[in-house]
């Protein structure tokens, strides 16, 4: 237990500094940076809750795929920051408010927890008890079992997503060189080199 | 767990999304040139194979995927519907989509995902189906309708379709989540049974949810005033693409409209009735009054869909099986009206290049004399004028609204037909008593007159033999109504 505790407050600590580094750091590829960081002690977190699933998902999704992203934008796009958060104060009153009205929000999730406690057991995903299987079993079997139809029909709404970026921006250039491959395999010495005998002092 | 025999009741479904895969690789490993000819084909084939498995797996209400996914002779009714509208509109569409430079093969497998979602809509039997199938036929048709990218009107009627899309969406989905927190089930049977034999079931929250909903599907049905996208995409977009538009997602979205709120929502009908007259009334209204000022005869055909929504959904307030019924007939009649209707706008084309005002109709008589019959029987026929298929639909369905006792309702529609009579038959005029000036371009293509001719042959002589359509509709309409 005290390990499991250690650890907690060692994952819970690193990613609240890394949060609070995201938003003080000047410069911005190291704000991405600490949101990784942030992202991987959030993993942590999950792991120490028996969320193994999330973990690796945070992990696989948000530090590969959406942080990464974040950093090639940030690196390629030349925004100044500095002048963006110049109005940082301006604005302190209406990001004050949303902070505000969020927290209200958790308080009246967690008070109707405290005071209907048979809320919980509502809220309980239709799974069996984490200690009988993992939970990325659990969720695979609701997914290919239950969900089925709407797991493939989601597959089918991200392919014509792809069909349609493909068809709306995909244009062949003219002129482009491709690289044939078979072409260059089929390709002999006797085409390509020529051996030319040359007579010293003199050039070709 | 999913068995076999869960998959047999989608399997017209997975046939079709299956097929679709198939083509798409047909079509990158033929030459460029065949391959769009070769997947249209193929495309049109699969469809009409999906719709007699459809027609011949017919067999009661099944129920699949744990409760998500369910047909019963109201879906094989509307599916059918859709999918003849779909293999239609792709017939029509081969010779438009070669000339204007959209070429692509990628167009019929898109109409192919659209009609997918379509059917995967009127199957749903839980708010989470609901919204995927959703999801899936408005991606494919926000795609088609920018199809002809190298045109700003076709981009911008796909992006204004996507963005107000996308809003609608999220009212829909808002709504789905409020319904869910107030009664913590999302499928359709568990709804029902909430809400049957209670006076007062319904909590704020819950009327609350069911607004979003319908606002949801009304954007989808483009009925006011949620309809402001319809004149500007059906505008922007390939012909053929509007055709699409007018004729399948509509029928699919008001099947839709008709199953949420008669089967799970049905015992609160009198919570629901009255956002329903409305949307209905102003549609009507609207689809009247402001197709008269319209030049363009694509928005035209807009704003008359915009109405004719608009009739449907008095159908829908009526809440009786009647009216339901009427509904189903209505929207056949109309699938049958719109494909011909557009068959003849598809033909409007001078010197290889289409035009799409009112006014280049003028003295077609002259020139096309078939064409301009076909106008004429078509445009008798939206304005309701018997013996024209037209006239039945409307009648059915105005005649629910009198057994309803909503005689407001009905009288309202009655005078704006006789308004929207007024723009139907100035086509007419104009193309029987103008002048002419440019001809249209002859000859008008085997497939384009083959529909026309066909489509022209059912609106006609409809009264003659009406028991097919209206024994099916009854079927279908009973199929919400048990007991």
């Amino acid at each position: 237990m005290i390990i499991q505790a250690l650890a907690f407050y060692l994952f819970a600590f690193v990613a609240v500094a890394a949060g609070v580094l995201v938003i003080a750091s000047r410069n911005p590829v190291h704000s991405v940076l600490f949101l990784i960081l942030a992202f991987f002690n959030g993993a942590g977190l999950f792991v120490l809750l028996g969320a193994e699933f999330l973990a690796m998902i945070l992990v696989i999704v948000y530090v590969g795929a959406v942080a990464v992203l974040f950093l090639f934008v940030v690196m390629m796009l030349d925004i100044n920051f500095v002048e963006l958060r110049s109005g940082f104060l301006q604005y302190l009153p209406i990001g004050g408010l949303v902070g505000f009205i969020l927290l209200a929000e958790l308080l009246v999730v967690v008070g109707g927890w405290v005071i209907v406690p048979e809320a919980t057991s509502v809220a309980a995903a239709p799974i069996p008890p984490i200690d009988q299987v993992t939970n990325t079993e659990a969720i695979g079997r609701l997914i290919y079992t239950k969900y089925i139809y709407l797991f493939q029909a989601s597959g089918l709404v991200l392919l014509v997503a792809m069909i349609g970026a493909i068809v709306l921006t995909l244009r062949s250039r003219a002129g482009v060189r491709r690289q044939k491959i078979s072409d260059q395999v089929a390709r002999r010495p006797g085409e390509a080199i020529e051996v030319v005998k040359v007579t010293t002092g003199s050039g070709i | 767990m999913t068995e076999l025999p869960d998959m047999l009741a989608a399997g017209p479904e997975i046939f079709l999304a299956v097929m679709g895969m198939v083509l798409m690789m047909v079509g990158v490993f033929s030459s460029e040139k065949r391959a769009l000819g070769i997947v249209s084909g193929l495309a049109v084939a699969s469809l009409v194979v999906t719709l007699a498995s459809v027609v011949w797996m017919a067999d009661g209400r099944i129920v699949a995927f744990s409760g998500l996914f369910l047909t019963d002779s109201f879906a094989v009714f509307m599916k059918t519907l859709v999918l003849l509208g779909a293999v239609l509109v792709l017939i029509m569409s081969e010779n438009y989509i070669q000339r204007e430079g959209m070429a692509r093969f990628e167009f019929p497998v898109l109409v192919i995902y659209a009609t997918v979602g379509m059917m995967m809509m009127i199957s749903a039997n839980d708010l989470i189906s609901l919204y995927i199938g959703l999801e899936l036929q408005s991606l494919s048709l926000y795609v088609l309708a920018a199809f002809q990218r190298d045109r700003g009107r076709s981009s911008e009627a796909g992006l204004k379709y996507f963005v107000l899309g996308a809003l609608s969406s999220c009212l829909l989905l808002y709504g789905c989540s409020l319904i869910y927190g107030f009664t913590g089930t999302t499928q359709f049977e568990a709804l029902a049974v909430l809400f049957t034999g209670k006076e007062s079931a319904a909590s704020p929250g819950l009327v609350v949810g069911i607004v979003f909903l319908s606002a949801g599907l009304a954007f989808k049905v483009s009925a006011v005033p949620f309809h402001m996208w319809t004149p500007d995409v059906y505008e922007g977009a390939p012909t053929p693409v509007t055709a699409f538009f007018a004729v399948a997602p509509k029928i699919a979205a008001i099947a839709l409209f008709l199953r949420v709120m008669l089967e799970p929502f049905g015992g609160l009908i009198d919570e629901w009735r009255q956002i329903i007259v409305l949307i209905s009334v102003a549609s009507m209204v609207l689809g009247a009054f402001a197709a008269v000022a319209q030049r363009n005869i694509k928005r035209l055909m807009a704003y008359s869909s915009i109405g004719h929504v608009g009739y449907a959904l008095v159908g829908l307030a009526s809440g009786s099986e009647a009216g339901l019924r009427g509904v189903l007939i209505y929207m056949a009649i109309y699938l049958v009206m719109n494909v011909g209707a557009f068959a003849c706008i598809l033909c409007m084309q001078i010197n290889g290049r289409m035009v799409e005002q009112i006014d280049d109709l003028a003295g077609s008589a002259k020139s096309h004399p078939m064409m301009a019959l076909g106008i004429l029987v078509f445009m008798f026929s939206l304005a309701g004028i018997p013996p024209m298929a037209g006239f039945f639909g409307k009648f059915f369905i105005f005649t629910a609204a009198i057994e309803a006792e909503l005689y407001t309702l009905a009288i309202i529609g009655v005078v704006s037909s006789v308004v929207g009579a007024f723009y139907y038959l100035r086509i007419v005029k104009i193309v029987y008593f103008d002048d002419l000036l440019e001809p249209f371009d002859k000859p008008i293509g085997r497939s384009l007159g083959t529909i026309m001719t066909l489509s022209g042959v059912v609106t006609i002589l409809f009264f003659l033999y009406p028991a097919p359509i209206l024994d099916s509709a009854s079927i279908a309409a009973a199929a919400l109504f048990p007991g």
